[in-house]
Protein backbone atom coordinates (compact mmCIF):
# COMPACT_ATOMS: atom_id res chain seq x y z
CA UNK A 1 0.00 0.00 0.00
CA UNK A 2 2.56 2.19 1.17
CA UNK A 3 5.26 1.13 -1.75
CA UNK A 4 2.45 2.22 -4.09
CA UNK A 5 1.93 5.40 -2.65
CA UNK A 6 5.30 6.60 -2.94
CA UNK A 7 6.22 4.95 -6.78
CA UNK A 8 4.45 8.04 -8.88
CA UNK A 9 6.68 10.53 -6.61
CA UNK A 10 10.07 8.24 -7.13
CA UNK A 11 8.88 7.96 -11.01
CA UNK A 12 8.71 12.44 -10.72
CA UNK A 13 12.39 12.31 -9.13
CA UNK A 14 13.76 9.90 -11.71
CA UNK A 15 11.84 12.18 -14.52
CA UNK A 16 13.09 14.97 -13.41
CA UNK A 17 17.06 13.97 -12.78
CA UNK A 18 17.10 12.46 -16.23
CA UNK A 19 15.51 15.26 -17.81
CA UNK A 20 18.55 17.58 -16.28
CA UNK A 21 20.92 14.80 -17.33
CA UNK A 22 19.63 15.28 -20.72
CA UNK A 23 20.05 18.88 -21.01
CA UNK A 24 23.62 18.21 -19.33
CA UNK A 25 24.68 16.09 -22.55
CA UNK A 26 23.24 17.64 -24.83
CA UNK A 27 25.19 20.93 -23.24
CA UNK A 28 28.41 18.59 -23.41
CA UNK A 29 27.83 17.70 -27.20
CA UNK A 30 26.54 21.43 -28.44
CA UNK A 31 28.59 23.84 -26.22
CA UNK A 32 28.74 27.22 -25.28
CA UNK A 33 28.01 28.72 -29.17
CA UNK A 34 24.09 27.63 -28.64
CA UNK A 35 23.35 25.85 -25.11
CA UNK A 36 24.08 26.81 -21.40
CA UNK A 37 24.50 23.92 -18.63
CA UNK A 38 21.50 23.75 -16.00
CA UNK A 39 23.61 24.98 -13.44
CA UNK A 40 25.13 28.34 -15.62
CA UNK A 41 20.98 28.94 -16.48
CA UNK A 42 20.21 28.57 -12.72
CA UNK A 43 22.97 31.20 -12.06
CA UNK A 44 21.54 33.67 -14.43
CA UNK A 45 18.32 33.45 -13.04
CA UNK A 46 19.18 34.18 -10.38
CA UNK A 47 20.99 37.44 -11.95
CA UNK A 48 17.94 38.27 -13.72
CA UNK A 49 15.82 37.87 -10.65
CA UNK A 50 17.96 40.90 -8.98
CA UNK A 51 17.23 43.19 -12.04
CA UNK A 52 13.90 45.29 -11.72
CA UNK A 53 13.30 45.08 -15.66
CA UNK A 54 12.68 41.52 -15.36
CA UNK A 55 9.94 42.06 -13.19
CA UNK A 56 8.05 44.48 -14.88
CA UNK A 57 8.19 41.77 -17.85
CA UNK A 58 7.30 39.33 -14.96
CA UNK A 59 4.26 41.19 -13.49
CA UNK A 60 2.82 42.33 -16.98
CA UNK A 61 2.31 38.67 -18.37
CA UNK A 62 1.30 37.29 -14.98
CA UNK A 63 -1.60 40.69 -15.08
CA UNK A 64 -2.37 39.72 -18.60
CA UNK A 65 -2.19 35.61 -17.76
CA UNK A 66 -4.98 36.24 -14.77
CA UNK A 67 -7.23 38.51 -16.69
CA UNK A 68 -7.34 35.86 -20.35
CA UNK A 69 -7.65 33.13 -17.37
CA UNK A 70 -10.62 34.68 -16.02
CA UNK A 71 -12.60 35.25 -18.91
CA UNK A 72 -11.67 31.85 -20.23
CA UNK A 73 -13.13 30.08 -17.31
CA UNK A 74 -16.38 32.70 -17.14
CA UNK A 75 -17.10 32.32 -20.74
CA UNK A 76 -15.62 28.28 -21.29
CA UNK A 77 -18.46 27.54 -18.28
CA UNK A 78 -21.50 29.91 -19.51
CA UNK A 79 -20.87 28.18 -23.04
CA UNK A 80 -20.36 24.74 -21.68
CA UNK A 81 -23.79 25.03 -19.70
CA UNK A 82 -25.62 26.27 -21.92
CA UNK A 83 -25.01 23.95 -24.30
CA UNK A 84 -24.81 20.62 -22.47
CA UNK A 85 -27.98 21.46 -21.24
CA UNK A 86 -30.30 22.17 -24.70
CA UNK A 87 -29.26 18.92 -26.93
CA UNK A 88 -29.65 20.38 -30.09
CA UNK A 89 -27.52 23.30 -29.43
CA UNK A 90 -24.83 20.98 -28.01
CA UNK A 91 -25.01 18.49 -30.53
CA UNK A 92 -24.66 21.02 -33.31
CA UNK A 93 -22.04 22.75 -31.73
CA UNK A 94 -19.67 19.97 -29.97
CA UNK A 95 -17.89 19.28 -33.51
CA UNK A 96 -17.84 22.91 -34.36
CA UNK A 97 -16.21 23.91 -30.99
CA UNK A 98 -13.94 20.56 -31.84
CA UNK A 99 -12.78 21.86 -35.14
CA UNK A 100 -11.87 25.51 -33.86
CA UNK A 101 -9.73 23.90 -31.45
CA UNK A 102 -7.93 21.69 -33.93
CA UNK A 103 -6.78 25.03 -36.11
CA UNK A 104 -3.63 27.16 -35.18
CA UNK A 105 -4.98 30.16 -33.32
CA UNK A 106 -2.05 31.88 -34.31
CA UNK A 107 -3.18 32.92 -37.22
CA UNK A 108 -5.69 34.83 -35.72
CA UNK A 109 -3.84 37.05 -33.78
CA UNK A 110 -3.44 39.79 -36.36
CA UNK A 111 -6.84 40.27 -36.41
CA UNK A 112 -6.63 40.35 -32.77
CA UNK A 113 -4.01 42.93 -33.23
CA UNK A 114 -5.74 45.15 -35.53
CA UNK A 115 -8.95 45.21 -33.33
CA UNK A 116 -7.63 46.05 -29.82
CA UNK A 117 -4.00 47.30 -30.73
CA UNK A 118 -0.71 46.61 -29.74
CA UNK A 119 -0.62 46.36 -25.64
CA UNK A 120 -2.31 43.87 -22.65
CA UNK A 121 -5.84 43.98 -24.45
CA UNK A 122 -4.70 41.91 -27.65
CA UNK A 123 -3.21 39.37 -25.21
CA UNK A 124 -5.81 38.72 -22.73
CA UNK A 125 -8.05 38.49 -25.72
CA UNK A 126 -5.46 36.57 -26.97
CA UNK A 127 -4.91 33.97 -24.40
CA UNK A 128 -8.84 33.79 -23.53
CA UNK A 129 -9.23 32.42 -26.87
CA UNK A 130 -7.19 29.45 -26.51
CA UNK A 131 -8.64 28.48 -22.92
CA UNK A 132 -12.20 29.11 -23.75
CA UNK A 133 -12.78 25.92 -25.96
CA UNK A 134 -11.48 23.65 -23.89
CA UNK A 135 -12.97 24.87 -20.80
CA UNK A 136 -16.39 24.96 -22.74
CA UNK A 137 -15.92 21.28 -24.63
CA UNK A 138 -15.04 19.71 -20.99
CA UNK A 139 -17.96 21.42 -19.37
CA UNK A 140 -20.46 20.27 -21.91
CA UNK A 141 -19.35 17.01 -22.02
CA UNK A 142 -19.67 16.81 -18.08
CA UNK A 143 -23.12 18.45 -17.55
CA UNK A 144 -24.08 16.09 -20.36
CA UNK A 145 -22.82 13.06 -18.53
CA UNK A 146 -24.43 13.45 -15.25
CA UNK A 147 -26.43 10.73 -14.56
CA UNK A 148 -30.37 11.10 -14.97
CA UNK A 149 -31.22 10.06 -11.90
CA UNK A 150 -30.00 12.93 -10.02
CA UNK A 151 -31.46 14.97 -12.65
CA UNK A 152 -34.90 12.98 -11.51
CA UNK A 153 -34.63 13.48 -8.24
CA UNK A 154 -34.19 17.25 -8.48
CA UNK A 155 -37.59 17.28 -10.36
CA UNK A 156 -39.14 15.41 -7.55
CA UNK A 157 -37.80 17.77 -5.24
CA UNK A 158 -39.21 20.48 -7.56
CA UNK A 159 -35.86 22.25 -7.00
CA UNK A 160 -35.88 26.11 -8.70
CA UNK A 161 -33.20 26.20 -12.00
CA UNK A 162 -31.11 28.08 -9.90
CA UNK A 163 -31.06 25.35 -6.97
CA UNK A 164 -30.88 22.93 -9.97
CA UNK A 165 -27.90 24.29 -11.15
CA UNK A 166 -26.03 24.85 -7.29
CA UNK A 167 -27.22 21.99 -5.24
CA UNK A 168 -26.79 18.89 -8.03
CA UNK A 169 -25.46 19.73 -11.49
CA UNK A 170 -22.63 21.78 -10.66
CA UNK A 171 -21.27 19.11 -7.84
CA UNK A 172 -22.25 16.34 -9.98
CA UNK A 173 -20.00 17.97 -12.84
CA UNK A 174 -17.17 19.19 -10.78
CA UNK A 175 -14.49 16.43 -11.10
CA UNK A 176 -15.04 16.66 -14.98
CA UNK A 177 -14.88 20.57 -15.36
CA UNK A 178 -12.56 20.66 -12.73
CA UNK A 179 -10.30 18.88 -15.93
CA UNK A 180 -11.11 21.47 -18.45
CA UNK A 181 -10.30 24.20 -16.07
CA UNK A 182 -6.47 22.51 -15.72
CA UNK A 183 -6.40 22.74 -19.44
CA UNK A 184 -7.74 25.70 -20.01
CA UNK A 185 -5.21 26.92 -17.47
CA UNK A 186 -2.17 25.30 -19.72
CA UNK A 187 -3.64 26.40 -23.23
CA UNK A 188 -4.44 30.24 -21.79
CA UNK A 189 -0.76 30.34 -20.88
CA UNK A 190 0.74 29.23 -23.50
CA UNK A 191 -1.64 31.45 -25.29
CA UNK A 192 -0.38 34.52 -23.87
CA UNK A 193 3.05 33.90 -24.45
CA UNK A 194 2.38 33.04 -27.76
CA UNK A 195 1.09 36.45 -28.17
CA UNK A 196 3.82 38.20 -26.82
CA UNK A 197 6.22 36.59 -29.02
CA UNK A 198 4.83 37.40 -31.87
CA UNK A 199 3.93 41.29 -31.00
CA UNK A 200 4.43 43.12 -27.67
CA UNK A 201 6.72 45.11 -25.97
CA UNK A 202 6.52 43.97 -22.83
CA UNK A 203 6.29 40.27 -20.82
CA UNK A 204 8.58 37.27 -20.91
CA UNK A 205 7.53 36.55 -24.75
CA UNK A 206 8.59 39.61 -25.95
CA UNK A 207 11.84 39.16 -23.74
CA UNK A 208 12.42 36.12 -25.42
CA UNK A 209 12.06 37.07 -28.74
CA UNK A 210 13.72 40.00 -27.46
CA UNK A 211 16.73 37.49 -26.53
CA UNK A 212 17.78 36.16 -30.48
CA UNK A 213 18.17 39.72 -31.90
CA UNK A 214 20.11 40.23 -29.02
CA UNK A 215 22.14 36.58 -29.41
CA UNK A 216 21.73 36.26 -25.79
CA UNK A 217 21.21 32.78 -25.22
CA UNK A 218 21.74 33.29 -21.44
CA UNK A 219 18.45 35.29 -21.28
CA UNK A 220 16.57 33.07 -23.79
CA UNK A 221 17.27 29.37 -21.69
CA UNK A 222 16.54 30.95 -18.30
CA UNK A 223 13.30 32.65 -19.30
CA UNK A 224 12.58 29.45 -21.22
CA UNK A 225 13.16 27.10 -18.15
CA UNK A 226 11.16 29.78 -15.74
CA UNK A 227 8.54 29.02 -18.35
CA UNK A 228 8.65 25.17 -18.34
CA UNK A 229 9.24 25.00 -14.41
CA UNK A 230 6.06 27.35 -13.73
CA UNK A 231 3.53 25.46 -16.03
CA UNK A 232 5.36 21.80 -15.16
CA UNK A 233 4.63 22.36 -11.32
CA UNK A 234 1.08 24.32 -11.29
CA UNK A 235 -0.21 21.66 -14.07
CA UNK A 236 1.26 18.89 -11.91
CA UNK A 237 -0.86 20.37 -8.86
CA UNK A 238 -3.72 20.74 -10.57
CA UNK A 239 -3.30 16.95 -11.77
CA UNK A 240 -3.11 15.97 -8.38
CA UNK A 241 -6.06 17.81 -7.44
CA UNK A 242 -7.93 16.19 -10.21
CA UNK A 243 -7.03 12.53 -9.71
CA UNK A 244 -8.43 13.33 -6.17
CA UNK A 245 -11.90 14.55 -7.66
CA UNK A 246 -12.30 11.82 -9.88
CA UNK A 247 -11.37 9.17 -7.30
CA UNK A 248 -12.62 10.23 -3.94
CA UNK B 1 -29.31 14.36 -38.41
CA UNK B 2 -30.25 16.72 -41.02
CA UNK B 3 -32.02 18.99 -38.59
CA UNK B 4 -28.41 19.09 -37.00
CA UNK B 5 -27.10 19.76 -40.06
CA UNK B 6 -29.32 22.93 -41.10
CA UNK B 7 -28.57 24.04 -37.21
CA UNK B 8 -24.88 24.47 -38.00
CA UNK B 9 -25.55 26.53 -41.64
CA UNK B 10 -27.94 28.17 -39.57
CA UNK B 11 -24.84 29.18 -36.69
CA UNK B 12 -22.15 29.57 -39.78
CA UNK B 13 -24.47 31.83 -41.34
CA UNK B 14 -25.84 34.16 -39.17
CA UNK B 15 -21.59 34.50 -37.86
CA UNK B 16 -21.22 35.62 -41.48
CA UNK B 17 -24.21 37.74 -41.75
CA UNK B 18 -23.29 39.28 -38.68
CA UNK B 19 -20.03 40.32 -39.85
CA UNK B 20 -21.03 41.88 -42.66
CA UNK B 21 -23.85 43.45 -41.05
CA UNK B 22 -20.82 45.14 -38.80
CA UNK B 23 -18.60 45.81 -41.48
CA UNK B 24 -21.43 47.43 -43.43
CA UNK B 25 -22.50 49.46 -40.32
CA UNK B 26 -18.62 50.58 -39.69
CA UNK B 27 -18.67 49.18 -36.25
CA UNK B 28 -16.05 47.53 -37.76
CA UNK B 29 -13.49 49.30 -40.05
CA UNK B 30 -11.84 48.71 -42.98
CA UNK B 31 -8.53 48.78 -41.91
CA UNK B 32 -9.22 46.17 -39.29
CA UNK B 33 -11.31 43.81 -41.42
CA UNK B 34 -13.00 44.08 -44.48
CA UNK B 35 -16.16 42.90 -44.88
CA UNK B 36 -16.56 38.84 -45.33
CA UNK B 37 -17.43 38.76 -48.99
CA UNK B 38 -14.61 40.83 -49.80
CA UNK B 39 -12.20 38.72 -48.31
CA UNK B 40 -13.81 35.19 -50.19
CA UNK B 41 -13.32 37.73 -53.57
CA UNK B 42 -9.91 38.33 -52.73
CA UNK B 43 -9.48 34.47 -51.67
CA UNK B 44 -10.88 33.45 -55.18
CA UNK B 45 -8.62 35.99 -56.87
CA UNK B 46 -4.94 34.52 -54.82
CA UNK B 47 -6.07 30.91 -55.75
CA UNK B 48 -6.92 31.73 -59.35
CA UNK B 49 -3.78 33.53 -59.83
CA UNK B 50 -1.89 31.23 -58.16
CA UNK B 51 0.01 33.45 -55.95
CA UNK B 52 1.87 32.33 -52.68
CA UNK B 53 1.65 29.13 -54.26
CA UNK B 54 5.20 28.32 -53.63
CA UNK B 55 4.65 29.43 -49.96
CA UNK B 56 1.48 27.46 -49.41
CA UNK B 57 3.36 23.90 -50.80
CA UNK B 58 6.37 25.07 -48.92
CA UNK B 59 4.24 25.14 -45.51
CA UNK B 60 2.15 21.95 -46.38
CA UNK B 61 5.28 19.99 -47.21
CA UNK B 62 6.74 21.14 -43.95
CA UNK B 63 3.84 19.97 -41.86
CA UNK B 64 3.29 16.62 -43.60
CA UNK B 65 7.28 15.83 -42.93
CA UNK B 66 6.54 17.00 -39.04
CA UNK B 67 3.43 14.79 -39.28
CA UNK B 68 5.41 11.58 -40.73
CA UNK B 69 8.48 11.95 -38.53
CA UNK B 70 6.03 12.03 -35.37
CA UNK B 71 4.04 9.65 -36.36
CA UNK B 72 6.00 7.19 -37.65
CA UNK B 73 8.72 7.75 -34.51
CA UNK B 74 5.68 8.01 -31.99
CA UNK B 75 4.11 5.03 -32.85
CA UNK B 76 7.34 2.80 -32.81
CA UNK B 77 8.07 4.41 -29.15
CA UNK B 78 4.79 3.74 -28.23
CA UNK B 79 4.82 -0.10 -29.11
CA UNK B 80 8.59 -0.09 -27.69
CA UNK B 81 7.13 1.65 -24.55
CA UNK B 82 4.25 -0.27 -24.27
CA UNK B 83 6.56 -3.72 -23.27
CA UNK B 84 9.01 -1.44 -20.81
CA UNK B 85 6.43 -1.43 -17.72
CA UNK B 86 9.13 0.85 -15.61
CA UNK B 87 10.19 3.14 -18.32
CA UNK B 88 6.59 4.27 -19.23
CA UNK B 89 6.14 4.26 -15.42
CA UNK B 90 9.12 7.12 -15.61
CA UNK B 91 8.13 8.97 -18.56
CA UNK B 92 4.37 9.32 -17.32
CA UNK B 93 4.56 11.78 -15.71
CA UNK B 94 6.12 13.68 -18.60
CA UNK B 95 3.39 12.95 -20.76
CA UNK B 96 0.56 14.21 -18.41
CA UNK B 97 2.83 17.51 -17.95
CA UNK B 98 3.96 17.71 -21.76
CA UNK B 99 1.16 19.66 -23.32
CA UNK B 100 0.89 22.45 -20.54
CA UNK B 101 4.27 23.15 -21.55
CA UNK B 102 4.40 25.91 -23.91
CA UNK B 103 6.75 24.13 -26.41
CA UNK B 104 6.88 27.58 -28.87
CA UNK B 105 9.09 28.57 -26.04
CA UNK B 106 11.67 26.60 -27.25
CA UNK B 107 11.96 27.95 -30.45
CA UNK B 108 14.09 31.04 -29.96
CA UNK B 109 16.54 28.32 -28.70
CA UNK B 110 16.25 25.85 -32.12
CA UNK B 111 17.18 29.10 -33.69
CA UNK B 112 19.90 29.81 -32.03
CA UNK B 113 21.09 25.63 -32.44
CA UNK B 114 20.15 25.46 -35.80
CA UNK B 115 19.76 28.93 -37.73
CA UNK B 116 16.97 30.19 -39.16
CA UNK B 117 15.83 27.73 -42.11
CA UNK B 118 13.08 24.58 -41.97
CA UNK B 119 15.10 22.87 -39.09
CA UNK B 120 13.48 24.77 -35.85
CA UNK B 121 9.77 24.46 -37.18
CA UNK B 122 10.34 21.49 -38.25
CA UNK B 123 11.03 20.49 -34.59
CA UNK B 124 8.53 22.48 -33.06
CA UNK B 125 5.73 20.51 -35.27
CA UNK B 126 7.41 17.27 -34.29
CA UNK B 127 7.98 17.82 -30.28
CA UNK B 128 4.31 19.26 -30.24
CA UNK B 129 2.75 16.21 -32.09
CA UNK B 130 5.16 13.28 -31.31
CA UNK B 131 3.49 13.03 -27.57
CA UNK B 132 -0.19 12.81 -29.01
CA UNK B 133 0.85 9.65 -30.65
CA UNK B 134 2.66 8.09 -28.35
CA UNK B 135 0.07 8.34 -25.95
CA UNK B 136 -2.69 7.05 -28.52
CA UNK B 137 -1.00 4.56 -29.21
CA UNK B 138 -0.07 3.26 -25.68
CA UNK B 139 -4.05 3.90 -24.69
CA UNK B 140 -4.68 1.69 -27.84
CA UNK B 141 -2.37 -1.29 -26.98
CA UNK B 142 -3.55 -1.58 -23.20
CA UNK B 143 -6.96 -1.51 -24.44
CA UNK B 144 -6.18 -5.09 -26.57
CA UNK B 145 -8.60 -7.90 -24.99
CA UNK B 146 -6.67 -10.54 -23.47
CA UNK B 147 -8.98 -12.97 -25.32
CA UNK B 148 -7.90 -12.10 -28.14
CA UNK B 149 -4.28 -12.32 -27.26
CA UNK B 150 -5.22 -15.85 -26.25
CA UNK B 151 -6.36 -16.53 -29.64
CA UNK B 152 -3.28 -15.58 -31.16
CA UNK B 153 -1.32 -17.91 -28.99
CA UNK B 154 -3.90 -20.71 -29.53
CA UNK B 155 -3.91 -20.37 -33.09
CA UNK B 156 0.16 -20.79 -32.70
CA UNK B 157 0.41 -17.19 -34.42
CA UNK B 158 4.40 -15.48 -34.86
CA UNK B 159 4.87 -12.55 -33.35
CA UNK B 160 4.51 -10.64 -37.24
CA UNK B 161 0.95 -12.47 -37.96
CA UNK B 162 -0.42 -11.52 -34.50
CA UNK B 163 0.78 -7.87 -35.08
CA UNK B 164 -0.80 -7.99 -38.80
CA UNK B 165 -3.66 -9.58 -37.78
CA UNK B 166 -4.61 -9.35 -34.38
CA UNK B 167 -2.82 -6.15 -32.96
CA UNK B 168 -3.05 -3.58 -36.02
CA UNK B 169 -6.77 -4.25 -36.94
CA UNK B 170 -7.69 -3.66 -33.67
CA UNK B 171 -5.80 -0.67 -32.62
CA UNK B 172 -6.93 0.71 -35.78
CA UNK B 173 -9.29 3.36 -34.43
CA UNK B 174 -6.41 4.62 -31.84
CA UNK B 175 -3.52 5.24 -35.21
CA UNK B 176 -6.31 6.89 -36.79
CA UNK B 177 -6.88 9.45 -33.31
CA UNK B 178 -3.18 9.67 -33.44
CA UNK B 179 -3.23 10.79 -37.26
CA UNK B 180 -5.55 13.11 -36.74
CA UNK B 181 -4.07 14.70 -33.57
CA UNK B 182 -0.67 14.48 -35.02
CA UNK B 183 -1.73 16.47 -37.93
CA UNK B 184 -3.11 18.90 -36.44
CA UNK B 185 -0.70 19.92 -33.97
CA UNK B 186 1.89 19.73 -36.70
CA UNK B 187 0.17 22.19 -38.55
CA UNK B 188 -0.40 24.20 -35.81
CA UNK B 189 3.93 23.76 -34.88
CA UNK B 190 5.12 24.66 -38.14
CA UNK B 191 2.48 27.90 -38.89
CA UNK B 192 2.91 29.07 -35.60
CA UNK B 193 7.12 28.86 -36.10
CA UNK B 194 6.37 30.70 -39.06
CA UNK B 195 4.32 33.18 -37.90
CA UNK B 196 6.99 33.96 -34.90
CA UNK B 197 9.96 34.40 -37.17
CA UNK B 198 10.70 32.78 -40.54
CA UNK B 199 11.86 33.66 -43.76
CA UNK B 200 9.18 32.02 -45.62
CA UNK B 201 5.46 29.90 -45.81
CA UNK B 202 1.88 30.83 -44.91
CA UNK B 203 2.48 31.89 -41.92
CA UNK B 204 5.22 34.63 -42.55
CA UNK B 205 3.31 35.48 -45.42
CA UNK B 206 0.43 36.29 -42.69
CA UNK B 207 2.52 38.41 -40.39
CA UNK B 208 4.46 40.13 -42.88
CA UNK B 209 0.94 41.03 -44.97
CA UNK B 210 -0.04 42.23 -41.14
CA UNK B 211 3.18 44.65 -40.61
CA UNK B 212 2.30 45.99 -44.17
CA UNK B 213 -1.53 46.93 -43.76
CA UNK B 214 -2.12 44.45 -46.50
CA UNK B 215 -5.46 43.23 -45.79
CA UNK B 216 -6.09 42.12 -49.35
CA UNK B 217 -3.08 39.11 -48.77
CA UNK B 218 -3.89 38.75 -45.22
CA UNK B 219 -7.29 37.69 -44.99
CA UNK B 220 -7.57 35.20 -47.52
CA UNK B 221 -4.44 33.58 -46.36
CA UNK B 222 -5.81 33.38 -42.64
CA UNK B 223 -8.98 32.25 -44.40
CA UNK B 224 -7.08 29.39 -46.51
CA UNK B 225 -5.21 28.40 -43.63
CA UNK B 226 -8.54 28.08 -41.19
CA UNK B 227 -10.22 25.99 -44.42
CA UNK B 228 -7.42 23.58 -44.33
CA UNK B 229 -7.36 22.96 -40.72
CA UNK B 230 -10.87 22.54 -40.14
CA UNK B 231 -11.15 20.71 -43.59
CA UNK B 232 -8.33 17.98 -42.20
CA UNK B 233 -10.37 17.60 -38.63
CA UNK B 234 -13.47 16.96 -40.25
CA UNK B 235 -12.61 14.47 -42.99
CA UNK B 236 -10.31 12.52 -39.99
CA UNK B 237 -13.29 12.67 -37.16
CA UNK B 238 -15.99 11.64 -39.98
CA UNK B 239 -13.33 8.32 -40.58
CA UNK B 240 -12.79 7.84 -36.99
CA UNK B 241 -16.97 7.76 -36.39
CA UNK B 242 -17.49 5.38 -39.22
CA UNK B 243 -14.58 2.86 -37.65
CA UNK B 244 -16.50 3.07 -34.54
CA UNK B 245 -19.43 3.01 -35.56
CA UNK B 246 -18.51 -0.31 -37.49
CA UNK B 247 -17.40 -1.83 -34.33
CA UNK B 248 -20.54 -0.49 -32.91
CA UNK B 249 -19.31 2.05 -29.68
CA UNK B 250 -20.84 4.82 -31.17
Amino acid sequence: MQREAIAPFRNTVILIVGLFLFWELAYLIVGEVALRSPWETMQFLGKLMRTDDFWLHLADSLKAFAAALAIAVALGLLIGFALGLHRLSGDAMEPMLVALYSIPKITLYPIILLAFGIGISAKIAFGAIHGIIPVALFTLAAVRNIKPILIKTGRVLKLSPAVMVSAILFPAAVPEIFTGLRVGFSLTLIGTVLGEMFAAQRGLGYLLMNAISLYNIDLIMSVTFLLVLFAASVNTLLLIIDRRLHHG
Amino acid sequence: MSRLRLFQFAVVASVILLLEALCFAGFIDKVTMPPPHIIVRDFFRMILAGRYFGEIAKSLANVLLAFAAAYVFGVVSGTILHRYKTARDVLDPLFATYYAIPVFAFYPLFIVMFGLGDGPQLLIGFLLAVVAVIVTTLNGLDRLPSVLKKTARVNRLNPLQTALRITLPFCAPYLLTAAKLALAYAFIGVIGSEFIMARAGMGYEISYAYTNFDNATMYPLILLILLLSIAANSVLSHWERVLLARRGQK
